[in-house]
This record gives C-alpha cells, structure tokens and sequence, in this order.
C-alpha cells in the first residue's frame, strides 16, 4: 500500500522542455551552454551509479534468480574448490527448469528442430520422415529457407497457422484465427509486451494491474520497470488457493482510490501455488473482468501440467466464447503459452505465443510496430513452438515414441507431485496444499518466535532465514516465499518437484530433518 | 452461459463498445516508437507480394526485400562449421553420426558439458553460459592484441538489440530538465530513437558529415551537447561503428576524439561495433572501442564507461533468425552491474541456440583443425562477396545523375543522396508524405524493389536518402541497381 502511494506521488509527467526553452539569441544561448555545469571532473564519480541509474529498474526484484540464488552459486563455487560442507551437492529446486534436473527432451522435436537448423540431414537415413515433412514445411516458411533469416516480427506466417490450429482443437472447434497469434521469446516477453503497451496514465489516473497473491514475480518485476500500479488479490491459502470473486472485488474497489485499474491477469494452473482453477471460477473471473472493463492476462503455460484425476484446464479463450457473444465479443483477453514448460521442458530455446482476442485493430498494429523494433522472436524456439502444437498424430511413424515419451514425462511429474505433497504434509510445521498442476510446492511453513527474532537480527524476511539456513545447512536451494507475496504474518516456500523420483525423495527428506531440527533449534 | 439476468443495466452502463485498451488509452511512449526497417513501406511489400500471389499483374515479377540487413533472406548460405555444432548439441544423438566431423563433435560434447543437465533445453544463467562468455572473453583479447577482457563483464543477449535497451534503460533517470539525454548519430539505425521513445528519454541528434563520407566531427558533438543542455541531461553517447546506414568506417583518431569528448563532458559511451567483421574499403581498419580505449592509458583507460555491442546477426555468420549477441561493459559501477544482472534474470536467459552459434563464430575453426578449411573458404567467400557488392553499389549509384553515394567503407548498406525535383517535394507534402517516402513508395510500386526512405534514419533538413541493402544475390544486384536508377531518372523527369 505504501509502495502504491509512494508510487502515486511520483506520477508520470510529460517530459517537456526545461525552464530555458528556445527563446534567445543564439549568441545569448551560446554563452548560457558554455556556463551550464558539467559533470565535476575534480572528484570524477561514474556516470552510472545506483544514485543516478533507472529508479524503476533498482526496484525490480525478482526472487526466482535473487539473492538465495546468488548464495547457492557462491556456495557451488565453495564445493568446487573442496571446501568442506554437511553435504556433496547443491540441489536447484529454484526454478522451473526441467531439463536442468535430468528431464529427456522430447526425439521428435529435437529431431525436427536439428533437421531444421542442418538441412543436410534431410537426405539422411537416421531421422523418420514424419520429422522431415515438418522441417521442410518450416524451412519453406522461412526467408532463404533458413532458420538463420529474420522471420516476420509477428513470427513465421505458417507456424502462426499450426497454433490456432492448435488451439481451435484445445477449445474443442472455438476458431482460433492466426492474425490474433504473436509468437515470443517465451511466455515472459509476450507478457511483458502487453503490459507495456497497457501502462498508462499519470498519478490517480496510473493503470493498476491486479495480480494474484502469491504470483510468479515476472508480474511485480515488470510492473515495478513500467511503473505502473501493482494491485494485489489474495487467493485462498484454506480453499486450495483457490480464487474468491469478492476478493477480487476488494482488490477493485480500494485500489480505485489510487489508481486506474485496467488490467487482471491471472495464473492457471498457478505458479507458485500449483491449483488448477474450476470452470466456475473462470467464468466469475471473466464475468468480472467485463464488469469492471478490465483487460484479462491468462497465463496459461503450465496449460499440460495438470495432474489431479479431478481436475481439468480451462483455456480462458474456450470458457469465455462459451459465455455467449456478449462476453466474446467484448472482454479483451490475452493468452500465453510456452515451450518451457508441459512435457516439453524445452525452457533454453525461448519459445512461446499468445492468442489476443477483441483488440482493437489500431492496438493490433501498434502491437506489430512495437515488436517490429526487437526484429522477431528467435526462430529456433518458434520452430520447437511448432512441434508442440503440430505433434505426431496416430498413423505416423514418430507417434508411438512420442506418445511413450510425453506420457513417461507427465505421468513423472504427476507421481513426484503426489510424493511431494503427501511428504511434506506429514512433517509437523509443515502444510502442503495439493499439487494440482504446474511444478511446484508451495508449502506453509511454521516459523517459532525465537527464529523469527533471529530473522529480524540477520534482516531478512524470516522465511528467506529459514531458506538461507536450509540451503547451507542441506544445499537444498528454494525460493521463500516474500518471493511471490503472501497474506501478512504466513511463511512459506516454493520448491520445484522437478529432481528425478530418487533423488526428490532424498530432498524431501532433508528438508522434513532440517525443518524438525530447525523447530526444536528456535523452539 | 448466457449474460447472467440483472445484468442488463450492467450492460447499459457499461458502454460496452468501448474497449480498454485503445490508442487513447494505451502506454503514449509506445505510440510515438517508430522503426522505419520495419515500417510503413515494408507493410506495402507484404501487401504487394500478397497481390503478385494472388495473380494480379505488376511491372514486376518479384518485392525485392532490400530493406533489411538478413543477408540469409537473399540466399546467403549458413557457414556450415556453426549449423554442424548447433545440430549436435540439439540433437545429440548425431555424436555417433559418420556425417559429421570430429571437431564439431568436439565443440558440442564441450558446451553441452557446460549446459544444465547437458541440454540446450535447460535455461542457462541471465548473462549466457559461464563457458561460452570465457570463450567471448578470448575471443574480445585476440581481436584487441592481447588486452585483458573478463568473462564476467560479459553479457550474452538476444541480439545486441536487446542489450542495448538493457543499457538505455538502466541510464534513463531524472524528470523534466534532468531527464536523461543520449547523444545518437544522425542518421541512425532507428532502434536508437524507437528505445528512447518507448523510455521516454531525451534524444539529442548530432549529426554525421555526408561531405567528408560520413566523418563524426567533436564539433558536431559539442554543439550537440551543449543545446541538449538546455533541456535535459545527456548522459550517454551512442556510436554505430561501422555505421548504419551510413556505412563508414571511423579512424583511429576519430575514436580517440570520441572517447576523450565522453570522458571531458561526463558521457557513457555505447559502441555499437555489429559490423566490425564487415570493413570492405581498402585502407579502413575497424578499431574496437574497447582497445582503443585502454591504449589511451589512465585516466580514460580506467574510468571511462563503455559498452561494446556484437552480434551473429551480420558478420559472415548473418544468423539474424538465432538472435545471439553480447555486449562486454568496461568500468561500470560494480552496484551498476548487479543491477544489470538482476534485470537480465527476470527474462531468465537469451536462447540458447543463439549462444551456440556466438560460440562458435567467436572461436572458429584453427588452421590444425579438419573443419578449417572449409570454414574459411567459406568466410572468405562470403566477405569477398560483400566487398564486391559494396563496391559494385557505389559505382553504379555515382554514374546515376542526381544520385550520390558515399563510399560503402563497411557494414552492409548504401544511403545514397538522392536530388528531387520541387514538385515532386510538393506533391509528397500534398500527400502527407515525407518526399523520400513519397520517392520509395513509388519505387516500390513500379519496380517492386523496397528500400527505406531516409527519413526513417534521420538526415539533415532538405536532403533526402535512402536506404538498400547490398545483399540480393550478385548477379540481381546490378540489374536491381540501374532499374533503380533509371527509376530516379524518370521520376526526375516527371516532376522536372
């Protein structure tokens, strides 16, 4: 709240001539410049300090590769150079990356994705054709027929055709069009892009982006570089994190007071907190969003990664054509998905899209002419973005591997969700909500007074002492949770189920003996 | 599920036509970015290709896209060394394959080794692979005769677009008269000015000399300089060595002007060097920023601020599609580069394909190598080529009446000075339309050769340029060029 107002007081003002103007002589402006100060050069400072650089930019934090991260590569270096610690390895349950901890890349999209990059390889005997087919489609969708040229800044026009194919099939027949789809250097870029173009306004009239608590703290980092308003809606830690309507009201209504409340995005399946949202729920949000006119973000790139028999996606596209045109054909939403995550893991090759519905076509060519600046997303990751969304299909030669190796990926993370969630329930201080989907888990964790004092005596939040203990005392590395936000006065941490079953259980092992040990410690 | 009932005053008073996000509404920065490369001419390509698809007849056969710097678009071929290591480590599997040679199996097993779990797939950290910036590093001391660079003042980005915005962005500070100003060339490659719209930070052109082949003058840069004063705060001194569109080379003495100007008046200096590999004209050397920098000794050597920008978009890789690039920060403020760190981690890492290919191109093949020969066949068949359409353009452009090009030193483009008759200038503004515009869209229609007005790029007021691209293919270029000037002489003609 006071980050808000303080927000609030700063404004955004129109850069405008200083007090001088243009109005004299030249000779008059002349002498006047010769006077002007320059830099002190007696005491010569840099010119880029923290006092003088982007206030926006130091603002920004972002947990996922913050400081516990940073103390997590000081402490590898340390085990490098034979240092001697209560363990042999440092475990990265920091972040979402599952090729990191083991996880096999798919063939078939490796194999189209080489083809592609070494078009000798079309005339050798070692890749099926179902692989080549789709290699030469690309490559013949591709300037000079090479991953190498630019593509159109909107991506290639062929893969733009093979996601809203994609997707019309998701939605069970909703029409996708492939002039509404951007592909993107991940998710994180066709985020940022849309808000960007959002961000608007100066003091009360500042846009306010409404954003779960806890989120996924690309959300804040940008927010807080945009300077735009960061407003926050909690969701339900009781209800399995559930997402409340009159929270979001809430939410609404105070930040109405401060701010111009224009965007809501949302995470399903969420990120940190791995719930896969009803049907019902999407539907109140979208009621909601066309209540309050605001503009839907749904990230929806862990969309493969829902492992609960009771639960399903939604896709916000299907539910909110489903709703009838009055819904359909109004609210603006914005639709991400990606190659990092699903069963695809393919995180390094930065590939992503998202499905932009009810733009108004002026905003569509800004969009264009804004993207147009950075060229286009990398062709490599539009091309792995391709195979995810134009599989093998039954009958073809690749299918049955493929499939085999999809099911073994999601059927793991399924089984490693479950593991996780029961392990950490059954460690007293310790409460795990379900694992529904995405990748994570996002336990509450119970911090005595005597740790929490400790906490404040190190300055820090006390769920960063308690992470930064387990990570030297284990080499276990996870992300608190004041990371993602949380209601006031809880404590928790996101760790990933993404190590191989093996050694996840090990993991949570040593987090259940340190956690005991760390209760009886600050008892 | 229909509009829930009670809902309709809802709708009434909702005005529900009027969306949220509408150019009245939308970030008024992003309204004002333009990118001529990309911009309104290129729009009436597309839309030209489209019709010759659909069968309607024109006065040509095909668009020529020479308005872009992707030299792979107009059929330059990979250099095979780079796709055969990218190739294994995407796929590994071809570690067993006969068709590849043991070098590139080498340089994979090597970076994949330095990948997590050994794959491409994973994210690397935000500034590119520990292995890959050591080799960047190396790469930075052999180019500059054996002058230290460290690894961990390099950067990998996604193209050296994205980490010039990251150093623009972290520089602009400050409101009203303290808004930060960067000094950029005049003309200029327009991501500069597009950056500093969307930042809304205080552009301060200074311009280059078309009389002495695009020479950058200190003079020009202190008056420059000392108007910007009057109304914001220059900060930053952005130089596109070799230039685009210009196409110069600059000379030693020229740089260490620069420096010494960036240094006296308080300036970080940006060294946009993406074309360092493409210097054609005899007796133009490229001379990298950061050398000359640190053989000018203290105090410039140890407290000027500079980044050096790279790419594999041009070069004689021209892996544009890949979007691998660095930038390698000299004498920033320790707290600064932290700073930087954590901005990059928020977009976690560039592509790892791209890092490869940088990889590579900054550690080719050695004269001991089997891939060598080929590799360097290759490079030089691809320079040479360059080099001769570089010089193939100006020739042809100077032996066009009301044509002038100044010689194409390095980079990829000529920018040719075009005279145009009054009333075509009349009619361009009857129009609505900038006169060079006016010039390349008719252009287009008629030819269906596209280049980009040089009022896209910024040019001194009254003159009018234009920019193409050297790279169709050699034996168009010629054909290209003169139907271009012919073209203009007709077009003079008309409006004469």
């Amino acid at each position: 709240m006071q980050r808000a107002a303080a927000l609030v007081r700063r404004g955004c003002y129109p850069r405008t001539l200083g007090p001088w103007g243009r109005g004299q002589s030249s000779a008059a402006a002349e002498a006047s410049a010769v006077l002007k100060v320059r830099p002190e050069r007696s005491r010569r400072d840099r010119i880029l300090t923290l006092e003088s650089m982007n206030p926006q930019v130091k603002a920004v934090e972002y947990a996922v590769r913050g400081p516990i991260v940073l103390k997590a590569g000081e402490i590898e270096l340390e085990l490098q150079r034979g240092i001697k610690k209560p363990f042999t390895e440092v475990i990265r349950a920091n972040i979402g990356d599952a090729q990191a901890m083991g996880q096999q890349p798919i063939t078939f999209l490796r194999q189209v994705m080489a083809l592609c990059t070494y078009p000798n390889l079309l005339d050798s005997p070692s890749f099926p054709e179902d692989a080549k087919k789709r290699a030469r489609r690309i490559l013949q969708a591709c300037g000079g027929n090479s991953l190498g040229s630019y593509s159109a800044s909107q991506g290639v026009n062929c893969i733009r055709e093979d996601v809203a194919a994609y997707v019309t099939r998701r939605d069970g027949g909703v029409p996708a069009d492939p002039d509404n789809i951007y592909l993107t250097t991940g998710a994180s870029d066709g985020i940022s892009t849309i808000l960007k173009i959002l961000v608007s306004g100066g003091g009360k009239s500042r846009t306010g982006v409404m954003i779960p608590i806890p989120q996924y703290p690309l959300y804040s980092a940008v927010i807080s570089e945009l300077d735009a308003i960061q407003v926050n809606y909690y969701l339900d830690e009781d209800n399995c994190w559930a997402l409340n309507v009159n929270e979001l009201r809430r939410a609404v209504r105070e930040a109405k007071e401060h701010c111009d409340p224009k965007v809501l995005c949302i995470i399903n399946p969420g990120n940190p907190t791995g719930q896969v949202q009803s049907r019902k729920c999407i539907e109140d949000v979208i009621h909601f969003a066309w209540e309050e006119k605001l503009f839907l973000l749904a990230d929806e790139v862990y969309q493969d990664n829902v492992y609960s028999p009771d639960c399903r996606f939604h896709s916000f596209k299907k539910v909110l054509y489903e709703m009838g045109p009055e819904y359909s054909s109004n609210v603006e939403l914005a639709s991400f998905h990606s190659t990092s995550k699903g069963y695809m893991g393919e995180c390094g090759y930065r590939g992503g899209y998202m499905e932009v519905i009810n733009l108004h076509p002026e905003i569509k060519g800004q969009l264009v002419k804004l993207l147009s600046v950075r060229l286009c997303p990398p062709v490599s990751g539009q091309a792995a973005m391709d195979i995810v969304v134009n599989p093998p299909v039954p009958g073809e030669e690749s299918f049955e591997q493929f499939s085999r190796e999809k099911e073994s990926v999601l059927g793991n993370l399924a089984r490693k969700a479950k593991l996780t969630e029961d392990l950490f329930n059954q460690v007293p201080g310790i409460h795990c909500n379900p694992l529904q989907g995405a990748m994570y888990a996002f336990p509450r964790i119970f911090i005595p007074a005597k740790a929490m004092e400790a906490a404040q005596a190190h300055k820090m939040a006390p769920d960063m002492f308690y992470c930064m203990k387990l990570l030297e005392e284990t080499g276990i590395c996870v992300v608190p949770g004041s990371g993602f936000g949380q209601r006031e006065g809880t404590y928790h941490f996101r760790m990933t189920i993404l190590p191989p079953v093996e050694k996840l259980k090990t993991v949570l092992q040593k987090v259940k003996d340190f956690h005991i040990k760390f209760l009886e410690k600050y008892a | 599920m229909a509009l829930r009932t009670g809902d309709h005053s809802q709708a009434a008073t909702n005005g529900l036509k009027e969306k949220v996000l509408t150019l009245d509404t939308m970030n008024p920065c992003v309204r004002k970015v333009e990118y001529a490369v990309r911009g309104p001419i290129v729009l009436r390509a597309l839309e030209l290709e489209q019709e010759l698809r659909q069968g309607v007849k024109k006065p040509f056969t095909e668009v020529i896209r020479a308005n872009i710097g992707d030299a792979q678009a107009m059929g330059q071929t990979p250099i095979t060394f780079l796709r055969q290591v990218l190739a294994l480590c995407v796929h590994p599997d071809l570690l067993n394959s006969p068709d590849f040679p043991d070098d590139a199996k080498r340089r994979a097993e090597r970076i994949l080794q330095a990948c997590g779990g050994h794959s491409l797939g994973a994210y690397s950290i935000s500034s590119g692979t520990q292995l890959i910036r050591e080799d960047v590093a190396r790469y930075i001391e052999r180019r500059d005769g054996g002058i230290p660079a460290d690894p961990n003042n390099i950067f990998l980005s996604t193209g050296a677009s994205d980490a010039i915005v990251t150093l623009l962005k972290l520089l602009v500070a400050g409101e009203g008269g303290t808004r930060t100003g960067v000094l950029i060339p005049i003309p200029q490659y327009p991501l500069y000015s597009a950056a500093l719209a969307e930042l809304n930070a205080v552009q301060v052109d200074y311009y280059l000399d078309e009389e002495r082949a695009w020479a950058l003058d200190v003079a020009e840069l202190r008056r420059a300089l000392l108007q910007a004063r009057d109304h914001c705060r220059p900060r930053a001194l952005c130089i596109i060595n070799p230039g685009n569109p210009t196409g110069q080379v600059q000379t030693r003495e020229c740089i260490e002007a620069v420096i010494r100007f960036a240094f006296e008046e308080g300036l970080f200096l940006l060294a946009d060097e993406v074309y360092q590999d493409n210097v054609y004209a005899e007796g133009s050397q490229f001379h990298s920023f950061k050398k000359v920098l640190t053989e000018m000794g203290p105090p410039y050597a140890t407290r000027q601020e500079l980044a050096s920008f790279h790419s594999v978009s041009k070069g004689y890789m021209g892996e544009c599609g890949f979007r691998g690039g660095y930038v390698e920060v000299v004498n920033m403020d320790a707290a600064v580069q932290q700073q930087m760190q954590k901005l990059r981690s928020v977009r976690l890492c560039p592509p790892t394909p791209g890092q490869v290919l940088l990889d590579v191109a900054v550690s080719p093949p050695a004269p001991s190598d089997p891939s060598f020969a080929q590799f360097q066949a290759e490079r030089r068949a691809v320079l040479a080529e360059l080099a001769a359409k570089a010089k193939l353009t100006e020739q042809v452009f100077n032996e066009a009446p009301g044509i002038r090009c100044n010689p194409v030193q390095g980079a990829m483009y000529s920018f040719p000075r075009v005279q145009l008759p009054p009333r075509a200038v009349q009619r361009a503004q009857e129009l609505g339309l900038a006169p060079d515009m006016f010039f390349c869209l008719r252009l287009l229609e008629e030819t269906g050769i596209c280049v980009v007005p040089g009022s896209g790029f910024g040019q001194r007021e009254g003159t009018y340029h234009f920019r193409m691209t050297i790279l169709p293919p050699m034996e168009k270029l010629r054909p290209l060029l003169e139907t271009l000037s012919q073209f203009h002489a007709k077009f003079t003609r008309e409006y004469s």
